[in-house]
This record gives structure tokens, sequence and C-alpha cells, in this order.
């Protein structure tokens, strides 16, 4: 572990102790903590304990490598990186071939049940594993070590949280999750969204720097902080759906005055994510802000529920804010269920078989 | 004679595996691997063409613009949509954005500790390399102070032992030849170039709400509305703030960027003759001026062969095409003939080795790329080839200019051009000539804005019923890597094939049925080799591609193959 204090490494590196508090009450925000939660953070990522780090990317796009990269504090989010120690990134480490796959293993054999893995891509199974190797070995060999090994498994987008694209119908190359692709793995949480946000996954290990613990985790095992209300529920955008001010034509009055999407496609009633709040890019911008419907992308199988990505969700209720999601959700589903005809799909009747079997009564009843 | 085994390849986009041969110091022969498939082409059959850009766009999040430029245009010419002018200005400037910054990440962080070494960063004198840096930039981060204050940051994090991304790598290697200043100040923008692809990309996050994966593409247009009077649309506010980082940008590009590129090729000029592959170069150019069906492109189209500037041959997409010999797919006319893309197949079938395993069998099938040529020829693609198209066909101007001063101030001639470190110096010119170049589509959207032109989309082909029941459309694109295919046939509205003829497929792909190599396997033939067990050159010689292999990888196939079933859970 590492011997000097965050803060000196900081002061050190020319980033002030204000800095770092501003940086740990935007943290605090993007928790949904109080801000008298501001030192408790900065208590907790500045004490010499600090756990290290392998990101393995499997079928991937390295999207949230990208996204990562970007994120919003970015000189005191990289200290945090390689302060935590990122022992192992194909994207970004400096070694290649066997003494990068050194690099691995010797992390994963010094520290058994002490690090974290964060997981980005699907796994795949088909072919014996050839669809994705590293060194030779297969990705699912890999997952099975370096994932059963850690303190904590976190997958990175929604690829490693649900089998994302690769698992799209008619899965190709029999894509797989992390959850599905290596069961029974110790703390498993799922950071969905394509790419996953940032500021969340910087939030992530705040949280548990700070608090000790991993959050609570939504139905697929999802953090609250980050996954705990619709896109619908936060829009900007949502006085009008409620005052049924539609966009109609892409470049029509109500495009230019930022109306309401829905009617375009969106799918922000189904969809769980904080995009309206923590926005992208340093707070930039959002997709719903630059004119273009929510696609789902943090949803299990999206790329199968939610296309085509133009047609309306079926009915909405407005003024009701909470209340609708669960019996929207199920419509959606069932609206799919049509879709995976024509596609051939099988992966939704199995994505409303875990709505069915994780949601408990509510979603049974209002079925 | 040793063979060396190179996987995974790190400091790229995805997967990738070398294999070589190494005699005499120096690589005889070299084959390339790619080792990750997801087959998303063949997820794409049966679906609604307006959302193929979202599903191709995750081909790769490097870059990440460049599947969904091609798939709606490929889209657009099979339905015939014509994007109005604003639609091609705000693509223009996030091509063009994408370009830049990507050819900036991949210097600092993808290629540049192939040339730096870090730990000898840590003998430089501060104020030594102050004086290097006032030399070839009036960069103001320049002062003893500041390259002190870089070089004991970079000492702590050393001497805590903890190297974590920096660990295990050939630091101290012999072909590392620079000084220690040069390393220090290379180290400094290091780590001054991952602050400012942040502040850079916001560019991408005003006109496509977010990046990596932007979300405003439109077949037939963007969905990003403009207004001057609204403050839901791009307006003023935008333009403005779309100069100031404009201005950010090429600051960076044409203050440290490049005047880095030409100190530290002027070390390495003994790779000005190593590297130079097979000698061929296609361009599809990009970054329509007009908005006629046929626009001139600010950068030109063309294909030069074997190394010949004064002739510059048109591309006809009907002469590409991919060969699967070395392959891991079957073709159903036999594995000994080419298809052109509309004719497009991909049987994915696995014959390698079982994993875990050491070897391939090179002999045989050994990549999950395809091998793709040009009337049976392999070409290189990327910046270098556009840069020499550019350089050759004289426009624009400013790319001629840019490249005669390099070479004049290397002291070499245009034959320079052709190898590892040319590749880098083309990489570095181009984001130059295309960051200058964002001001003028940014005023173009201004100069929209005030004859009271707001349109963003054809709506006229919004709706499939106004589409042809069977139309076939290829869309091409340069691509931070390279030109860029995507063919599309559409039928009653859907999906029934899709292709992606990729940069990385182009460059990274395997032996074709007459044994060809790809670029990658050429130019690294005759790399020397040090060390065996610390590869340092043949990674500077692949890294000089910028290797995006999740791009190169993809399947096609709509309409032979009964598909794989997903099994139910």
């Amino acid at each position: 572990m590492i011997a000097h204090s965050l803060s000196q490494e900081l002061e050190q590196r020319g980033i002030s102790r204000r800095d770092f508090l501003s940086f740990c009450a935007s943290m605090a925000a993007v928790l949904g903590l109080p801000e008298t939660a501001t030192n408790a953070i900065a208590a907790a990522v500045d004490s010499k304990q600090r756990p290290i780090l392998v990101w393995l990317e499997f079928q991937d796009c390295a999207g949230n490598t990208e996204s990562f990269l970007r994120a919003s504090h970015p000189t005191v989010a990289d200290l945090i990186l390689d302060t935590i120690s990122l022992n192992y990134h194909e994207t970004i480490m400096a070694a290649a071939g066997s003494q990068a796959e050194s690099a691995l293993e010797q992390t994963v054999k010094d520290n058994k049940g002490k690090y974290i893995a964060l997981i980005e891509g699907a796994i795949p199974t088909g072919a014996n594993g050839a669809y994705c190797t590293i060194g030779g070995r297969s990705a699912l060999e890999i997952a099975r070590e370096v994932c059963g090994g850690a303190a904590a498994t976190v997958a990175v987008g929604t690829c490693a949280a649900f089998g994302g694209i690769p698992a799209a119908a008619p899965n190709p190359t029999g894509a797989l999750s992390v959850a599905d692709a290596v069961p029974g793995i110790k703390n498993l949480i799922n950071m969905s969204a394509c790419p996953a946000n940032a500021e969340n996954i910087t939030a992530l290990i705040v949280y548990y720097l700070t608090l000790k613990r991993w959050p609570p985790l939504d139905q697929y095992r999802r953090p609250f902080f980050a996954y705990g209300k619709t896109i619908h529920d936060n829009c900007e955008r949502r006085a009008h759906f409620d005052a049924g001010q539609y966009v109609e034509a892409w470049g029509d009055e109500a495009h230019r005055q930022g109306h309401c999407l829905y009617k375009m496609g969106c799918k922000g009633p189904a969809t769980s994510q904080n995009c309206p709040v923590v926005k992208w890019n340093e707070g930039t911008n959002w997709p719903i802000g630059c004119g273009h419907p929510c696609i789902g992308c943090a949803e299990p199988n999206f790329w199968d529920t939610m296309t085509p990505f133009y047609q309306r969700l079926p009915e909405v209720a407005g003024f009701n804010v909470g209340r609708w999601v669960d019996p929207v959700g199920l419509s959606l589903t069932g609206l799919t269920a049509a879709a995976v005809v024509a596609h051939g799909v099988v992966q939704a009747v199995r994505h409303k078989q875990h709505v069915k079997s994780q949601s408990g009564e509510d979603k049974a009843e209002s079925e | 004679m040793t063979h060396i085994v190179v996987d995974p390849i790190t400091r790229i986009e995805g997967h990738l595996r070398i294999e070589a041969e190494v005699d005499g110091g120096a690589v005889k022969e070299a084959w390339s691997s790619s080792t990750m498939f997801r087959g998303i082409e063949l997820i794409l059959r049966g679906r609604d063409p307006r959302d193929a850009w979202a599903f191709t766009q995750r081909i790769c999040g490097v870059c990440t613009t460049v599947h969904a430029i091609a798939s709606i245009r490929a889209v657009e010419k099979a339905i015939g949509a014509v994007p109005p002018s604003n639609a091609r200005l705000l693509r223009n400037l996030i091509i063009a954005a994408q370009n830049v910054q990507d050819h900036v990440i991949h210097f600092y962080h993808l290629h540049a500790l192939d040339w730096v070494d870090i730990v000898s960063a840590l003998s430089a004198d501060p104020a030594k390399t102050s004086t290097l840096a006032q030399s070839i930039s009036d960069w103001p981060l320049s002062s003893t102070k500041y390259f002190a204050g870089v070089r004991d940051r970079v000492k702590a994090f050393v001497e805590r032992g903890q190297l974590g991304p920096f660990a295990n790598a050939y630091w101290g290697h012999p072909a590392y030849k620079l000084p220690p200043e040069a390393n220090l100040m290379a180290v400094a923008h290091y780590l001054e170039a991952l602050d400012w692809q942040r502040r850079f990309i916001k560019i991408h996050a005003i006109l496509g709400g977010k990046n990596p994966h932007l979300q405003s593409f439109l077949v037939g247009g963007m969905a990003t509305p403009v207004d001057p009077d609204s403050q839901d649309s791009l307006n003023m506010g935008t333009i403005a703030a779309l100069n100031k980082l404009v201005a950010d940008g090429m600051d960076f590009v044409s203050r440290v960027y490049l005047p880095d590129v030409l100190a530290i090729a002027s070390f390495y000029k003994d790779w000005a003759s190593i590297g130079a592959g097979v000698g061929n170069y296609m361009a599809y150019g990009d970054f329509p001026m007009d908005d006629s069906q046929h626009p001139e492109l600010f950068l030109p189209t063309g294909i030069i062969h074997g190394r010949d500037l004064s002739k510059i041959a048109p591309v006809d997409q009907a002469k590409v095409s991919e060969w699967v010999a070395h392959s891991w797919y079957d073709y159903s006319v036999g594995d000994e003939q080419g298809l052109n893309p509309f004719k497009g197949e991909t049987n994915p079938n696995y014959t390698g080795p079982k994993p875990p395993y050491q070897v391939l069998e090179v002999a045989k099938k050994y990549s999950w790329l395809k091998s793709p040529r040009y009337d049976g020829a392999p070409m290189e693609v990327g910046p270098l080839a556009r840069m020499l198209v550019a350089y050759a066909s004289g426009r624009p101007a400013r790319v001629k200019e840019l490249v005669d001063k390099t070479l004049s101030s290397l002291g070499v001639g245009p034959a320079a051009l052709f190898s590892t470190l040319g590749r880098v110096a083309a990489r570095a010119i181009e984001a130059q000539v295309l960051v200058e170049s964002m001001g003028m589509w940014v005023q173009g959207l201004a100069d929209n804005m005030g004859r009271r032109d707001y349109r963003i989309q054809d709506n006229s082909k919004w709706d499939p019923g106004s589409w042809p029941a069977d139309c076939l459309g290829y869309g091409f694109h340069e691509a931070p890597r390279g030109a860029l295919g995507h063919w599309v046939h559409i039928k009653n509205g859907s999906i029934v094939n899709y292709q992606c003829v990729v940069p990385s497929t182009w460059n990274a792909g395997p032996r074709d049925a007459k044994g060809q190599p790809g670029p990658y396997e050429a130019a690294l033939a005759g790399t020397p080799v040090a060390k065996a067990d610390q590869p340092l050159e043949i990674l500077r010689t692949v890294h000089s591609f910028d290797p995006c292999m999740a791009c190169g990888v993809h399947v096609v196939d709509a309409t032979k193959r009964e598909l794989a079933r997903v099994r139910v859970a």
C-alpha cells in the first residue's frame, strides 16, 4: 500500500487543499449526500489505505475507457486513479505482451481478495472462447481468474453489465454479461450505460472509500445513487411532456424550442439513470439537451427492447412521477415480444422473465 | 531464427497480436492477428436502417463518430436523402474535432512511450529542459520551475514503488535515444495533453450531447436544432463557445503537438527509412465543401501506387474486395477469391488452436480480420495516405506547405514520408490543417443563421414509406485511422445486408489468397529488433498506424447463413 496520504501527494503535484475539497463536494453531490458529507469524503479519500485496480477489456469498444478519461475533475480523478494504483489497463499501460501479462498475474497473485476488478466488454462463450483471446487465453478464463480473486468487481458499461451490443440478437458469439459468465463472484456492481458516465464510476469508488461499504443496488445490481430514478423523472423537458408540447418533426419550431421528444421515440420514461442531473463532459450537455431522444442505453438488452429507436413508447401517463414506471416497463417488454418474433430474438424474453422474477409483487400484479 | 509473440499489443484500441520471425537483429516476417470478434453486422440484419448508425457507432468508442458518419451516409445514398447545409457543417466540425483529438491522444498517450523514456526524465536538468522547450515553441508552460515541478512529481511517483500503468515497460532499452531533457519535456506534455483532450472534446458534447458515443446523428441530417433566437438550440452563445474551443485546440496543436513531433523526430531520423510497408496509399477524401450532389472535398480522394507521387488514380468502390484465405471465415464461393462488399458474406468459422494457445498456425488461417484489397492490391490508409494524396494533388495548399516545411526542418526528402516516422509526422500535420479549418465551418453555421436557414434534416425521407422498396448504398468517410466505407442493402424498410470495410482492416489484415501481406505485416519486415524479449521497435512500427482493432473485425452476411441461435437462460 501507499505510504503518503493523498493530500500530501496532491500538494506535491500542485493541487491545493481547496481544489481537493471542491472535488469532494462535487462527489457528494453525485452521490446525493448532503454537503456536510464533504469532510467525511475528504477524510476517507485521503487515507493511506488505497486499493489496487485492474481494468480488463474483453468484447469492448474502449468507450468506457475513453469516458473515464473525460472525468470532470480530471487532475484529481486521474490522481486518485494512479494513486489507487491502476496495475493493468491495456489501452494506457506502457508494457506490452508478456510483460503486460506478468503485471496482471503478479497483481492477482500478490493481492488476492484485495484488489478491485473493473470489466469492460462482454464475455463470449462460443467457439471455445476463441471470439476473444488475450495472450492466447480466452476472456472467460481470464475473467474467472481475475474476478474470482477480487474484493469486488465493477462491470463498467452495458456490455459488461448486461451483454450489451455483442449479446444483441442473434448474439453471434454467445456473449454474456459478467454476472452470467462468472456467476457467484463477490460484490458485483453493474455500472451500465453506453458508455458508463465517468462521474458515476468515480463516485462509486469514492462511495466505497468514504462509507467503507458498497452501495445498495437495484434489481439489476446498479447503485441507486446513479440509477434510482428515470431520465423522465429528472428531465429538463418534463414540463413540456406534462403540457402536451411535443416535437413532431426534426427542426420544427417545437424542436428548436426544446419541447418533449417523446413522440420522436424518447426512451427516457423507461430508462433509469442520472444523465439529466450529472450530464456529460464536465456537465456540458446530454443527448436530450442536444435534441435527440434517449435510446435507453443503461437498460438490460436495450438494443433489442428499445429498438426501433425512433418508435415511440406505448402510452406514458403524465403528472405522476415515479408511479407509472413499472407498468411502462412491462408494456414495453410486451411490445418487444412482438418485435422479438420478427427479429428471432430470444434475449428479450429473457429480459421479461428477468423483470418478473426480480421485481417482486408490484409488477406481477400490474401485469 | 527466433519466433516471437507480442500479445497483447497494448496502447491501442482492441485486441491485437503480432507474431514475428526475428533473425540477425531484424524482423524477417510478421503476422498480424486480431483476436476479438463480435459480429455487429449480423446483429444489424432485419433492423431499421435509421437505427444502424447507433449500432455501428459501438464498433469503436475511441473513434466514436466514424461508424455513425459512414452509416448515415450509406443509408442516405440508398434512400436518396440529402442532408441540408447545417447538417453538413455540423458533421464537418464533428469529424474534424474527432480527428484532431484522436491524433493528439494517439501521439502522447498511445505512441509517445515508444520514443520517450519516462525513467530517463528523472535525471533531466530543468533549466536545460526549459531552454530546449523555449527553443522550439513559445508555449508558456516552459519555465525552469515548471519542469522542476514535473520532474519532482514523477520522481515522487516512481519512488512510491507502485508504477501502476508504467510498470514492466522497456525503460532503459537501447533504442530510446532522447536526452533526459527531451524526455522530461515530453512527459510534461503527456500530462498536459491528458487535460487538453477533455476540454477540446466538449465540442462533441455541444454538438452531440456527449462523448464518447455522440447521440445527435440522423439519417438525412442532424438532431441538433439551430436557431439564434432560442436558448434550446445552437445559437450565438454556442457559436462563441465553439470558437473558443477551436482556438484552444489550435493553440495546443500548433504550439505543443507539432513542435514536439518535430523535436522528437529529429532524434529518430533513422526511422524515416524503416517501416515503409506496401507503398500503395488510398484516401476516400472527406469534408464536403458545398451541398451539391458531388461536392468538392476539403481533403481530396485518390490512390497512389508504388510510392509514385506523380500520379493519382481515382477511387471506384466496385474495385474494393475482401478476402478470407487467412481469416477465420468461409466464403460460399471458396476462399480463393475476393468479394465486393455489396456481395460480401461472412461465415465465421474458427479453425485456429483452441485457447489457451502459444502460437497461431500462420500458414493457415490466423485472424478475425479479413484482407481488403483494391483492384487486388493491398492499400495503406490513414493520415499518411491522406497527406500524400493531398500533397500530390497540391490541395489544400496548406498541406503542401506544412509537409515541405517539415521535410526541410528535418533535412530529409519526400521519400522519408514512406516510413514509420512519416506516419507520425503526417498525423501531426493533418491535425494542424484540420484544426485550422474548423473556424470556417463554425462561421458557415453562423452565416446560415444570419440567412435564417435553420434546416437540419431532410424530413421528406424520414418515413420509410418514401423509400424505394429495394435499394443499395455506400458511404465513404475519412476516419482518424483512414478510409472507411459502409455498404448497405435495404429491402422493404429493413436491412438485409450490411458491410463495413474499415481502416484497421485495410492496414492490419492478414495475407490474402496470393500471399500478399497486409500493410502492418509488410511494414514490420526489416524492422530492427535489438532485444527479442523486449520488442520495442515492433511496437513503434505497429503503433505508427494507430491500430483500432475493434473497428477492424466485423462480420456480415445477411443473406446466406442460418443464424446461430441464442441460448435461452
